[in-house]
C-alpha cells in the first residue's frame, strides 16, 4: 500500500510519512501540488492525503488533477479549518475528511477503510 | 392604582433612557399630545355650538316674553281706556241730550241712573254739582245731597279741564271707588255745572282679574304715585304703595326687568292709560318666565356631558390603541435590528475564532506529529525502548496537544453554526458541551451542576449552534443569578405528544413578579448598571421561536428561577411558531 502525503508544512508531512512508515505503510510526501503530480507520475499510489489549503494549487484542485490521471486513486482531506463549506466539499469529494491536529491511528484507520 | 395596573397600556413603562437608538418615540408624550389635541379639536366646536345654541334660545325666549308681556299690557291698557271712555261719553251724552234742568230733577236723575246701570253697568250714583261746589242733585246709595265739594281737587280740575277721572279713593263713603266728572254748561243761564258719577270698583277689578295670566302673573292698576288701585296677587293690598318701581311716562307700553321689594326679579309691562291717572301693570316673575330655559339648559347640559364623555372615551381608546400599535411596531423593528446586530456580531466572533483556531491548528498539528514521531521512535525502534521517563513526557505532550485540539475544534464548531443548519441532536452531548464552557467557573465558585437527562431521550432535529447559544445564555444567566455554592440543574424529558421539554433551573436571587412578564422584551434588564444590554433573554427567546419551540419562565424571589423550553422533535419547519411566553 502506497500513500502520497501532500501538505505545504514540510515538518508536518515528513513526520507523518515517517510515522506511517513505522506502521508498515509506505508513505511519500510532497510540499506542493506540482511535486505531488510529478511523484504520482513515477509511482502508483493507492491513497492520497491532501491538505485542503495550500498555496497556488489547493487540495480540491489537486484532487481533480490526480483523479483525472489516476482514476483508481482514493483521497483523504486534511484541514486546519473547520468551516462548513470545507466540510461539505471535503466529505463529498473525498473518502474522508479530518481536522488537524489529527490522531495518526485514526488516519491509519481511514486509509485502511479507503483501500478496502 | 390597581385599576391603572389593569388598564395600563404596554407602552406606558417604556424606558426612554435606554439609549438614542433604542426607541424612536416618547410614547407617553405622543399619547398625551394625541389626547390633548383630539380633545381640543373635538370639544371646542362642541362647546362653542352649545354656548351659541344656549344664547340664541335664551334671547329668543326673552324677546318672546317681552313681546307677550308688552302685548298683554297694551290690550289691558286699551280695555281700561275703553271702559273709562265709554262712561265719560255716556255722561257727555246725558249732558247734551237731557239739559241741566232735567238733570237737576231727582226723579229724572234716578231714571237716568237706572238706564245707565242697565246699559253700561258699573255706575253706583249720579250727582250734579253747581259751580260753587255744592251738590244740587244726587241719586245713589248714600245721602250726599247738599255736600260741599268746593275744596276738592277733582272739582277744581273738572272746572278747569272740562272732564276728570279720579284715581281710586276712599272718600266720604270709606270704601274704594272712583269718579268720573264732566263740566256741563247751561245754555239758558250760561252757568257751569258738573255732572259726576261714581263707578263701581268691582267691575273695574273684574277687567283685570279676567286676564288669563298663567305662572304667577299679575295684572293691576296703579296711579301715577304707585298706589295700588285694583287688587293684586302678590304686590300688596289696594291703596298701598306697590313694591315695584314705576317707569316714567311713555305713550306706548314698555317692559322692564325690575326687582321687587322682596328681591324677586319681575318682568313688568307698564301701560299709561290716556286721560286717566291709571297705569296698567302686568307683572310676571322672570324666573317663571325663564323656566323653559332651565329645562332646555338641563337638556343641553345632559347632551353636552354625554357627548363629552363619549368623545373622551373614544379619544382615549383610539389614542391608546394607535400609540400601542406604534409601540409594537417600533419594538418589532428594534428587535429585528438587534437580532441582526447580534447575528452579525456572532458571525464576526465566529470568524475571529475560526481564524485563531486555524492559525493555532497548524503549529499544533506539527507538534502533534513531531511528538507522535518521538513516541513512535520509542515504540518501534529498539535502541530507544525502555526509557519510561522520556516516553511519559512525550505522552504528556501528546495529551496537551489533544486538549488544545479539542478547544480549537470547539471554537471551529461554534463558528460553523452561524447559519441555520438542521441536524439530529443528542441533548446530552449538547448539554455537556455547554457546561464544558463554564465548568472552570463552576469549580471556582463551587456551583454544583446536576443533570437529569434520561438515557433513552430520543434525538431531535434542530440547529446545534443556535441550541448551544440558547443553553449557553440560560446557563450563563443562572450563573449570574446564583451566589457561590449555588446549585444548577438541567433536565430533559419527553412529553406525551412527542415534544421535548428542557429546563434550566437555579437557586439564585429570582425575578420579581412585576418583571416576569417583561424579561423577554428587548432592552429589559435589571443589570443595566453593571453592563447588561437587556438583549440576552430577548435573543434567547427569538432563537427558541426560530427553532419552532416555546419558552416559559417560573420564578420566585429568593428561591430561584426555572426556564422551560419546549422543542418539537421533528424540527422547526413543521412546528408552528406559537408564542407561549408569559
Amino acid at each position: 500500500m502506497r500513500i502520497l502525503l501532500v501538505d505545504d508544512e514540510v515538518e508536518l508531512v515528513s513526520a507523518m510519512a515517517e510515522r506511517l512508515g513505522f506502521r508498515d505503510i509506505e508513505a511519500d510526501w510532497a510540499a506542493n501540488a506540482e511535486d505531488a503530480l510529478v511523484m504520482a507520475e513515477g509511482k502508483a499510489y493507492d491513497v492520497a492525503v491532501l491538505d485542503m489549503k495550500m498555496p497556488r494549487i489547493g487540495g480540491l484542485e489537486l484532487r481533480r488533477m490526480l483523479s483525472e490521471r489516476h482514476p483508481a486513486m482514493k483521497f483523504i482531506f486534511l484541514s486546519g479549518h473547520g468551516s462548513e463549506s470545507d466540510f461539505k466539499t471535503g466529505s463529498a469529494e473525498a473518502e474522508n475528511y479530518l481536522i488537524k491536529p489529527i490522531n495518526l491511528e485514526s488516519l491509519v484507520e481511514k486509509i485502511n477503510e479507503a483501500v478496502k | 392604582m390597581s385599576i391603572f395596573e389593569k388598564i395600563r397600556p404596554r407602552f406606558w413603562d417604556t424606558d426612554a433612557a435606554v439609549g438614542p437608538a433604542r426607541s424612536l418615540f416618547n410614547y407617553r408624550r405622543i399619547w398625551r399630545l394625541a389626547i390633548v389635541l383630539l380633545t381640543v379639536v373635538a370639544l371646542v366646536p362642541l362647546l362653542v355650538m352649545a354656548f351659541i345654541d344656549y344664547s340664541v334660545t335664551r334671547s329668543s325666549l326673552e324677546s318672546e316674553n317681552l313681546l307677550r308681556t308688552a302685548r298683554t299690557t297694551s290690550n289691558t291698557r286699551r280695555t281700561v281706556a275703553n271702559f273709562l271712555e265709554e262712561r265719560t261719553k255716556a255722561l257727555d251724552f246725558l249732558a247734551d241730550h237731557q239739559g241741566i234742568d232735567k238733570l237737576r230733577d231727582g226723579a229724572q236723575l234716578a231714571g237716568l241712573l237706572a238706564s245707565l246701570k242697565k246699559s253700561f253697568g258699573g255706575f253706583v250714583d249720579l250727582g250734579v254739582i253747581d259751580n260753587r261746589g255744592r251738590q244740587i242733585a244726587y241719586i245713589g246709595s248714600h245721602d250726599l245731597l247738599g255736600r260741599d265739594y268746593s275744596d276738592q281737587i277733582w272739582f277744581k280740575n273738572t272746572l278747569t279741564r272740562g272732564s276728570y277721572v279720579s284715581n281710586v279713593f276712599l272718600g266720604f263713603r270709606d270704601e274704594p271707588h272712583l269718579i268720573v266728572a264732566r263740566k256741563v254748561k247751561d245754555a239758558a243761564t250760561g252757568k257751569s255745572y258738573i255732572l259726576r258719577a261714581t263707578l263701581d270698583t268691582g267691575q273695574f277689578n273684574a277687567i283685570m282679574t279676567s286676564l288669563d295670566l298663567s305662572g304667577g302673573g299679575d295684572a293691576f292698576l296703579v296711579d301715577g304715585r304707585g298706589v295700588i288701585q285694583t287688587p293684586t296677587k302678590s304686590h300688596g293690598p289696594v291703596l298701598s304703595r306697590v313694591d315695584l318701581p314705576i317707569a316714567p311716562f311713555s305713550e306706548t307700553s314698555i317692559v322692564r326687568q325690575v326687582r321687587a321689594g322682596d328681591g324677586v326679579e319681575y318682568s313688568v309691562g307698564y301701560g299709561y292709560v290716556h286721560d286717566s291717572p291709571f297705569i296698567v301693570m302686568v307683572t310676571k316673575p322672570t324666573k317663571v318666565l325663564m323656566r323653559p330655559l332651565q329645562t332646555i339648559r338641563m337638556e343641553l347640559l345632559w347632551i353636552l356631558l354625554t357627548s363629552i364623555a363619549i368623545i373622551l372615551f373614544v379619544i382615549g381608546n383610539v389614542a391608546t390603541y394607535m400609540v400601542n400599535r406604534i409601540y409594537i411596531a417600533d419594538q418589532t423593528r428594534a428587535k429585528a435590528l438587534h437580532q441582526m446586530e447580534h447575528t452579525n456580531r456572532m458571525a464576526s466572533i465566529g470568524r475571529l475564532a475560526a481564524g485563531v483556531a486555524h492559525e493555532i491548528n497548524n503549529p499544533l498539528a506539527i507538534i502533534n506529529e513531531k511528538a507522535g514521531l518521538i513516541s513512535d521512535l520509542f515504540t518501534f525502534r529498539q535502541e530507544y525502548a525502555g526509557d519510561e521517563r522520556l516516553l511519559k513526557n512525550v505522552r504528556s505532550i501528546l495529551d496537551s496537544v489533544a486538549r488544545c485540539g479539542r478547544i480549537t475544534k470547539r471554537l471551529l464548531s461554534f463558528a460553523r453554526h452561524i447559519d441555520m443548519e438542521l441536524g439530529p441532536i443528542r441533548f446530552k452531548e449538547l448539554a455537556d458541551e455547554v457546561v464544558d464552557f463554564l465548568r472552570k467557573e463552576a469549580e471556582y465558585r463551587s456551583i454544583s451542576i446536576d443533570m437529569d437527562i434520561p438515557k433513552n431521550l430520543p434525538e431531535f432535529v434542530s440547529d446545534r449552534g443556535k441550541l448551544q447559544q440558547i443553553f449557553l445564555n440560560l446557563v450563563n444567566n443562572a450563573f449570574q443569578a446564583m451566589s457561590d455554592g449555588g446549585h444548577l440543574s438541567i433536565s430533559a424529558r419527553q412529553e406525551k405528544d412527542g415534544n421535548l421539554v428542557f429546563s434550566v433551573g437555579d437557586d439564585g436571587c429570582g425575578i420579581p413578579q412585576a418583571d416576569l412578564k417583561r424579561i423577554f422584551d428587548p432592552f429589559f434588564s435589571t443589570k443595566k448598571k453593571v453592563g447588561g444590554t437587556g438583549l440576552g433573554l430577548s435573543i434567547t427567546f427569538s432563537l427558541v421561536q426560530e427553532l419552532g419551540g416555546s419558552m416559559t419562565v417560573e420564578s420566585e424571589v429568593g428561591k430561584g428561577t426555572t426556564f422551560t423550553i419546549t422543542m418539537p422533535i421533528e424540527g422547526p419547519k413543521k412546528a408552528n411558531n406559537e408564542n407561549t411566553a408569559g
